[in-house]
């Protein structure tokens, strides 16, 4: 039964009338009353540019923060392969049914059906405003907009702007928000860093923030507060996500009363460049589009891997009737395109079993040679060439890949020094995204009044495994077409309570309890860097909290992150200064967060005694290494309440209803 | 490999500078620039020393935020890198590297390598941008179809990421290849169309305001670009510029 701290407010009727009728009950605040309401924003990728531009458009006064130099820098920037969308400009038998259900079933049906219908009908307006604001998207020579397919789906329906998607998609939102910022609709506070969320009455009136160039501790008041500060990814020390990502205002916002939820769902990517050395500070996506064209492969035997990882052998000399195209063999009817979540455990399982094709034995191959050969064999047939030489095919061939994934191949061949379009890339999984986050409602309220988690930050749309092109969809719908509309179910109440004083107790206690972090981080003078602890952390993590999980690794692993953090709080090293800037501080104060986060997320993993999607238990699984679900005790959202202790936790739960859709055993084969 | 490096360190805006002399040891191939730098940062920390302050987020060359100046070029000797995405094979055992921040008068230092590039953003806040609110009721994306060639065209533009290495680049610390990648990309697509003259008037009226110098078309700045955006946007800047001048109100 769910717990009756968590109200999740879906509104009652038919599934596809919910958000409109949703929308047309929920309460406005009138023009001259939004220029006296102050809402803050933490966070500017695409949830939090997209939120400040929109709710500064409709007249809120904004605050926005960002611990980057830029507002575009957020890590959005780096999504590569595209947006999904159910416009059905393909005619392939799109709808918004279709994607809502494609959302639900890649979730391994972990998540909220009204969510995530709701995010499959604003997804086609997000390309309509995205274009109205000026988004390159690629085109095709009608100049109409393209498609491309992603993984865990059967139609092309994921829009894009060749492999830097992402990056195009948050300048389109830093430009609408550097136009409400030009006009003075926000106030933009960069190289700040939000260190507490502020409590007065029991409702989020506020924030605590360093500005990360003088160290000063700042207050700052507002009316509601929504975090957009993405996902944890980097608990695991190596992922795909920016140096900077981390967990803390999201985990300050949880020490303050608001429940995290689901936290062990965590996507591990299956196309990365693999891991290199002990210095590596972090890892390479190479981006899902390429499951388009490329082939993933290991040798089908034994010895022709362990040829290849002596470096006696070469891929290219392997036959291909010596080579083991595993997602194409397991899963017909998917192929390369099957969802991350069972990519990433096939590539797992093969090197488990010594079909590994790097040194450290963790890699297997992303290979375009058949693609390069069938679209030379086309463009040859364009050019009337009918008795091409097999080395025309491939010049033909390797120009239109190149087209297609060009920046790509370059990135890779930049970091490893090989060619990919003469051997085949080796990649190996990698933390990518966080399912998990923060627990909101139906309009993006924590469990904490006026406090608010929208895009990679909250739990709600993506359940157990998030499908490809999802993220920036869920991101802009967030900002752009949700909280602007729910935040005023709560806004309308304080419309005449003015402007909340910085002085108020709550706010001083908070910004103390900030100092005495600080001072307590820069006086321990231990021996050890910040680095150090946080590249342990993570190693725990990917062993026994990553793409595969047991009860007894489990257990291990939250004592040994309690050992650490108690370490950690004795014997780190933090120099320089609180009034300068002083990034060693900055990294610390990140890395005391996840290592409480650490543990929550392995005391989650081990109660939910089931497979799912991201989450895969040994002790779970179908005889043919599938991850195995338990609906009958485990459809439910984990929401976790903290109590003092991350491992001291308290569990709620919210049982997840299916009306619309019939939960199966999901199958890509 | 075994390598000197030489770098600028500051405490902050108000105080001077200098080249410092360190050594680092164990450097591999594979490890990327800014890997190098941490292995001295965490050599440093542990000696109880500052560690070297430098920007830098997503290390996939997509954020815009590392900015070194390394042996005299923006982000160092590779083309069409940004500084994150440098890799040390490109250097050999016993070098010495110079490394500095990006230097205009429109970039003060903040500390060490740290530069304070808000003036960019000053420069889109004054309008790179198309005025239009969020609605859900915008015309289908379709309804307006696109050349395929100016889409293309506004899309390479549109990679520009912001970094600054072009105003590092110039001998004039002039911003016009930034600011002609933003008019560019607008110009070319008929979203934005209606602003196009007020626009291009604002944004280089911004660029002045700024300090940023003349371009003096020498392309400094295209050469070192990490995108490789290219010099055409600075002539269509150009031509934007004169026509909006002359027939503006």
């Amino acid at each position: 039964m769910t717990s009756d701290k968590l109200n999740s407010r879906i509104p009652e009727g038919p599934l596809a009338d919910k958000w409109s009728k949703h929308k047309n009950s929920v309460r406005l605040v009138n023009p001259a009353n939004k220029r006296q309401i102050d809402v803050i924003v933490v966070g500017t990728g695409l949830a939090g540019a997209s939120a400040a531009a929109t709710l500064a458009e409709m007249g809120y006064k904004v605050k926005a923060f960002c611990f980057q130099d830029s507002p575009r820098r957020a890590h959005s920037i780096a999504a590569q392969g595209g947006i999904n969308a159910a416009k059905n400009y393909q005619n392939d038998g799109d709808s918004v049914y279709r994607l809502f259900y494609d959302t639900i079933k890649g979730g391994d049906y972990r998540s909220r059906e009204a969510n995530v219908y709701r995010l499959a009908e604003v997804s086609a307006s997000i390309i309509d405003q995205c274009v109205a604001q000026g988004v390159p998207f690629a085109r095709e020579y009608g100049g109409l907009l393209d498609n491309r397919s992603f993984g865990g789906v059967q139609v092309s329906r994921t829009f894009y702007a060749k492999g830097q998607t992402g990056q195009q998609l948050l300048l389109g939102a830093y430009s609408a928000m550097s136009r409400q910022i030009g006009k003075g609709n926000i106030k933009l506070y960069n190289r700040h860093e939000m260190l507490d969320v502020v409590l007065v009455d029991g409702k989020c009136r506020g924030i605590i923030a360093r500005n990360n160039v003088t160290g000063e501790i700042e207050r700052h008041s507002a009316h509601a507060v929504a975090l957009c500060t993405g996902g944890y990814g980097n608990v695991f020390f190596l992922s795909t996500n920016a140096m900077g990502s981390n967990v803390t205002a999201a985990w300050k916002a949880h020490k303050k009363g608001a429940f995290m939820a689901n936290p062990c769902f965590t996507q591990i990517h299956p196309t990365c460049i693999p891991v290199s050395g002990h210095y590596q500070s972090k890892l390479t996506l190479m981006s899902e589009s390429l499951r388009n064209d490329g082939r993933i492969w290991v040798p089908a035997k034994l010895e022709d891997a362990e040829a290849i990882r002596q470096g006696k052998k070469k891929p290219t000399e392997i036959a291909e009737a010596d080579r083991d195209y595993y997602l194409e063999r397991r899963y017909p009817s998917f192929g390369n395109l099957v969802p991350r979540d069972v990519a990433s455990r096939a590539a797992k399982e093969r090197c488990d079993a010594g079909f590994g094709v790097n040194a450290t034995g963790e890699a297997v191959y992303l290979d375009f040679a058949s693609a390069i050969e069938r679209y030379g064999e086309i463009e040859a047939n364009m050019k009337g060439m009918k008795n091409a030489t097999k080395e025309q095919v491939i010049e033909l061939g390797t120009k239109v890949v190149e087209k297609k994934y060009g920046n790509l191949f370059q990135m890779y061949e930049k970091i490893t020094a090989d060619n990919p379009y003469k051997t085949p890339m080796k990649i190996y999984p990698a933390v990518h995204y966080t399912m998990g986050g923060i627990w909101v409602d139906y309009n993006l309220m924590t469990t904490v009044p006026g406090l608010y988690a929208c895009g990679e930050a909250n739990f709600s749309d993506h359940g157990a495994n998030r499908l490809g092109a999802s993220a920036l969809m869920q991101g802009l719908a967030d900002g752009y077409f949700v909280l602007p509309y729910t935040i005023g179910e709560y806004l309308a109440d304080d419309i005449r309570t003015g402007k909340i004083s910085e002085n108020h107790p709550a706010f001083e206690t908070a910004e103390k309890e900030v100092n005495e972090t600080i001072q307590k981080l820069l006086s321990i003078n231990g021996s050890q860097t910040v680095d150090s602890f946080h590249r342990r952390l993570g190693k725990i993590m990917w062993d026994e909290c990553g793409m595969a999980r047991t009860e007894e690794g489990l257990k291990k692993a939250i004592a040994q992150i309690s050992a650490l953090r108690e370490e950690f709080w004795r014997d780190v090293k933090v120099t320089g200064a609180a009034n300068e800037l002083n990034t060693e501080l900055e990294k610390a104060l990140r890395v005391a967060d996840f290592l409480e986060l650490g543990e929550l997320m392995c005391l989650d993993a081990l109660t939910r005694n089931e497979s799912c999607g991201g989450h895969f238990r040994e002790e779970y699984q179908t005889p043919d290494g599938e991850a195995l679900r338990d609906d009958n005790d485990f459809a439910f959202v984990s929401a976790w309440e903290y109590t003092g202790e991350p491992s001291k936790a308290v569990l709620h739960k919210e049982d997840l209803k299916f009306e619309n859709i019939k939960l199966v055993q999901r199958s890509y084969k | 490999m075994k390598l000197t490096l030489k770098i600028w360190r500051q405490n902050n805006t108000q105080t001077k500078g200098e080249l410092k002399t360190y050594q680092v040891d164990n450097i591999t191939d594979d490890m990327s620039f800014l890997e190098m730098i941490d292995v001295l940062n965490e050599g440093l920390v542990q000696k109880n020393e500052g560690p070297v302050a430098f920007d830098h987020d997503c290390r996939e060359g997509i954020c815009g935020m590392c900015s070194m100046v390394i042996n005299g070029k923006p982000h160092g000797p590779s083309d069409a890198v940004t500084t994150c995405q440098l890799h040390m094979r490109e250097f050999k055992d016993g070098d010495t590297i110079f490394i500095e921040p990006f230097r205009a008068n429109a970039f003060p230092v903040l500390k060490d390598l740290v530069v304070d590039r808000g003036a960019f953003d000053r420069i889109q806040q004054a309008g790179g941008f198309v005025s239009v609110n969020t609605s859900g009721n915008t015309i289908d994306a379709n309804a307006i179809p696109v050349p395929k060639e100016n889409a293309d065209m506004a899309f390479d533009a549109a990679t520009c990421i912001g970094c600054g290495a072009c105003v590092a680049a110039c001998k004039n610390s002039s911003a016009m290849l930034f600011v002609s990648a933003k008019v560019s990309q607008f110009a070319l697509l008929p979203q934005g169309a209606p602003e196009r003259k007020e626009r291009v008037l604002k944004m280089v009226e911004q660029m002045d305001k700024e300090g940023f110098g003349a371009c003096t078309n020498t392309g400094a700045c295209a050469a070192e670009c990490p995108k490789e955006i290219s010099l055409e946007n600075i002539a269509r800047l150009n031509r934007e510029y004169l026509s909006a001048s002359f027939s503006s109100k």
